[in-house]
């Protein structure tokens, strides 16, 4: 294994995981929900009364974070290899097993583990590690 | 009242800051970290580092309390089993991820920055998630 110390940026990593804490930190304490995109999402998908305002407002929030941020830095590029055909069957691998598995990288990965939750942490190592052996067969063993 | 909802907008607000500043909205980011075979890039493993250093407290706190801070109600998950449907959903999850680079939040902050192909991808999750809602409503009396 070598380490791509060309496109590794620790700092910056760093200090973007602190913001998604603080994000998390402030979801669960004021309220008082995990901060889970799958879950916060996909409850829009079987709406019920009283249950959608917020989704939408964290929503609306997420969607703005690229235009709040533009106005104080620019934005890095955004590389996409992958084809429509490829996003397309991605997109309903991640709708469908995200919910299936009750989370994502931000409710199990950031919430969970931050729990210490043990589902979380298997949650975690099942989807880790589907996304290391799927690169390994599309980038070293399919074409 | 407006206190929750304002506080719901700035936790997106933040949490796709936090998306941008760690690079985690480009999936050439997130598959140079899942390419273990190729070149590897460790920043998501700081990315998951830098949050779970502040969640961890947050939820140190929160496993204390029983009201938010704004003294509505507390929804921690109380799930514990360790069953089929986490270990599938998980491996079905991470075999998507695995082949676009993107997951939920992130897409969503690429689509609003006008990514055509994040939009296809968010359109084709929430496929993915209604796909689940169909299978759900099949197998239980709702």
């Amino acid at each position: 294994m070598m380490i791509d110390w060309s496109n590794f940026t620790p700092w910056a990593a760093l200090a973007g995981g602190v913001v998604l804490g603080l994000a998390a930190a402030l979801f669960i304490l004021v309220n008082g929900r995990i901060l889970g995109i799958s879950g916060i999402v996909g409850g829009l998908l079987t709406p019920r009364k009283g249950d959608v305002v917020w989704r939408l407002c964290f929503v609306a929030g997420v969607l703005m974070a690229p235009v709040s941020y533009r106005l104080i830095a620019t934005v890095a590029a955004v590389h996409i290899e992958a084809g429509l055909p490829t996003i397309v069957v991605a997109g309903l691998l991640v709708g469908f097993g995200t919910r299936y598995g009750s989370g994502c990288t931000s409710g199990h990965g950031v919430c969970g583990l931050s729990r210490l939750s043990p589902r979380s942490m298997v949650a975690t190592l099942a989807f880790m590690g589907a996304g290391f052996v799927t690169v390994l067969l599309v980038r070293h063993v399919m074409g | 009242m407006y206190h929750n909802r304002i506080s719901e907008f700035v936790a997106g607000l933040l949490f796709g800051t936090g998306l941008i500043v760690s690079g985690m909205t480009d999936p050439a980011k997130v598959l140079g970290f899942l390419d273990l075979a190729g070149a590897w890039d460790p920043s998501l493993a700081f990315v998951m580092g830098g949050a779970v250093l502040i969640g961890f407290f947050a939820f140190l706190i929160a496993r204390t309390r029983t009201l938010t801070l704004l003294g509505g109600a507390l929804h921690l998950p109380k799930a514990t089993a360790l069953d089929k449907r986490l270990v599938i959903g998980g491996l079905v999850f991470g075999a998507g991820w695995g082949l676009a680079g993107f997951c939920p939040g992130p897409a969503l902050v690429a689509m609003a920055m006008g990514q055509p192909k994040a939009l296809v991808f968010v359109l084709a999750m929430l496929a993915g998630m209604q796909l689940y809602e169909m299978l759900e409503r099949r197998t239980s009396t709702r």
